[in-house]
């Protein structure tokens, strides 16, 4: 379950792998996409090569651009949207709930 | 709940040196009032889409913002479990699903709130717990046609996004438990600690608790095997046979030269077996990544120690002070069962009363099994009876017919109760002079007692109990007997 963090060798992008993410997204990529996305994804990861070039020891880890945390909510009610509004716009209400299509993907 | 009394274990043993080694995921819905990250209402069993709002419903625009009762409730959770609290961050986790509006679910992936916990169970056996990280529930999707209503040959589906959104934590144990009889332990003492603190109301029948189990063989002493995860376990019941089912599965097919696969399974509890529901996706494949629209979540030590200073005492020291108080032991049925009632604060008053604690234990447990944690009944009542048995002035089984009569009234004064039912214990002499009677008008039954026939007694100490009216004490009049045999 825990991520890998093996930062200092830039993995590969080669146009497989941007298949199988654009599968994973169920993005339907032309040849000519599928090179074009391969070439940029590359110049992204080649720019954290760089970076991980670079002595970094001194720079704390950030999960987060922002200079704020904890940004609660307290947990009280607040009146959400109609549900006939809501279901007014859905292509095909059925009883209160939204009817779709069966899916493939994936039960979690 | 009693399956997590330490009662003899019935846990299956497999054959030829296999062992089992398993790991439970629990999903709990968090007692909150609102969403993990909106203001609709986390309620179950409102009208279908009633709880619903832009977040919820992944609106273009929407942004979460975290609920801090959830995080509250996670972090009692954690500390109950033993976890170490630490600074956190949101991950999405993407699929395609229909119950997932946003086709991403907000998680925590490598920087959970709770870590490195765990959970002891009967016999001093130590369960870790990885984690137990917060996240949000999906939607619930009903599937219509085809033949089976499952999801695999339907016609279209209904989507209710009432659920999407509760608060939940995921509990995850270390691959620790080693039977059936320890996972269901784990889950009872869990639901004990969720109730006790607070955080779910835990009700398996209606999925505020639900439970994912990876199982998986190997010989004592080897490696782990490949694991199998079992879903749709939905009682403690069915936690332990689908454990015991798919152990001897993947055994069966172990021995007979296969393999495992690593795969979701799915537990059928009318056909108490596992079907194949998918084989396991690469955790890659959820492509996870920081959820740009929250922050870090740092609960800092102030607030993490203030929340630990208001834990109440957990079932477990609960469960070893009523043992230390009643002399019974800390896994028997009626510590557990007392405990689970939350009556054992009840017992205690009743000893503060000046009762005799064993006693009040074994009163408390029969009479208020609908009593809820604080029976009516003053504790002083109840401890009056507990003297009168214990100074043998009513015997058992008219001290039970007081405890009904105190019950069923709300409270009454024992002493007085057991003189209107003639229960005043008879003295030690009256008793001597029924057993002389007795013996006297049998003394063929008398001289075969004493000639060693011990079932020669039955005849005497049912004559003496009958000239007793029953007010007899059982034990005493044995006792006499056995004295006059010398």
């Amino acid at each position: 379950m825990s991520p890998s963090s093996d930062a200092k060798t830039t993995p590969k992008i080669t146009a497989q792998v941007v298949a199988k993410v654009a599968h994973l997204a169920r993005l339907d990529l032309t040849e000519a996409e599928l090179a074009l996305m391969t070439t940029q994804l590359t110049g992204m990861l080649d720019h954290f090569g760089d970076i991980d070039k670079l002595d970094l020891s001194a720079v704390t880890p950030m999960a987060q651009p922002f200079p704020i945390k904890n940004v609660y909510r307290e947990d009280v009610v607040v009146p959400g949207l109609d549900r006939q509004e809501v279901l007014d716009n859905a292509p095909a209400p059925q009883d209160g709930r939204f009817r779709v299509p069966p899916s493939n993907g994936s039960e979690s | 709940m009693s399956n997590a009394s330490s009662a003899p274990s019935h846990a299956t043993v497999l054959p030829n040196g296999w062992e089992m080694v398993i790991g439970l995921e629990v999903h709990v819905e968090l007692d909150t009032k609102t969403k993990l990250f909106s203001a609709s209402p986390n309620h179950f069993g409102d009208e279908p889409n009633t709880n619903i709002d832009p977040v919820t419903l992944g609106l273009p625009g929407a942004l979460p913002v975290i609920n801090r009762r959830a995080v509250e409730l996670a972090i009692r959770l954690g500390l109950a479990l033993n976890c170490t609290v630490q600074a956190s961050t949101f991950h999405r986790k993407n699929y395609f699903y229909q119950d997932l509006a946003k086709a991403y679910q907000i998680t925590q992936y490598d920087q959970p709130i709770n870590i490195d916990g765990f959970m002891m169970l009967p016999g001093d056996v130590r369960i870790g717990i990885e984690r137990a990280h917060l996240e949000e529930d999906t939607g619930k999707s009903t599937h219509f046609g085809g033949t089976s209503g499952r999801i695999h040959g339907s016609d279209y589906s209904l989507v209710d996004f009432n659920r999407a959104g509760v608060p939940l934590v995921e509990i995850v144990s270390r691959p620790d438990i080693r039977n059936a009889d320890q996972a269901r332990q784990y889950v009872s003492e869990l639901r004990s600690i969720l109730l006790a603190v607070g955080a779910s109301d835990a009700k398996m029948e209606e999925g505020s608790m639900r439970c994912d189990v990876n199982v998986s063989v190997r010989k004592a002493g080897d490696p782990f095997g490949t694991r199998c995860e079992i879903k749709n376990v939905n009682s403690i019941r069915a936690v332990g046979k689908a454990i015991d089912y798919e152990a001897r599965r993947q055994v069966d097919v172990l021995e007979s030269g296969g393999t495992i696969r690593q795969e979701t399974r799915h537990w059928d509890d009318a056909e108490g077996r596992t079907h194949t529901l998918r084989v396991k996706e690469d955790a890659d494949d959820y492509r996870y990544f920081l959820e740009p629209d929250l922050v870090l979540l740092d609960p800092g030590a102030e607030w993490v120690e203030s929340i630990r200073a208001s834990l109440p005492m957990l079932p477990a020291a609960r469960r070893a002070r009523l043992s230390q108080l009643t002399g019974a032991d800390k896994e028997s049925e009626a510590v557990y069962v007392i405990v689970e009632r939350g009556q054992d604060d009840y017992v205690q008053l009743v000893a503060d009363a000046g009762g005799e604690p064993a006693r009040a234990l074994v009163y408390v447990q029969q009479a208020f099994s609908e009593a809820g944690a604080n029976p009516v009944v003053p504790a002083k009542d109840l401890a009056a009876l507990t003297l009168l048995e214990r100074d043998a002035k009513v015997t058992a089984t008219q001290a039970k017919t007081i405890l009904s009569e105190i019950v069923a009234n709300g409270g009454g004064d024992a002493v007085a109760i057991a003189a209107a039912k003639g229960f005043e214990a008879l003295d030690t002499s009256a008793v001597e002079a029924m057993v002389d009677a007795a013996i006297a008008a049998q003394p063929d039954a008398w001289a075969k007692y004493c000639g060693g026939e011990e079932k020669a007694m039955g005849a005497l100490v049912g004559a003496i109990m009958k000239s007793s009216q029953g007010k007899a004490d059982g034990k005493v009049v044995t006792a006499l007997l056995q004295k006059k045999r010398g």
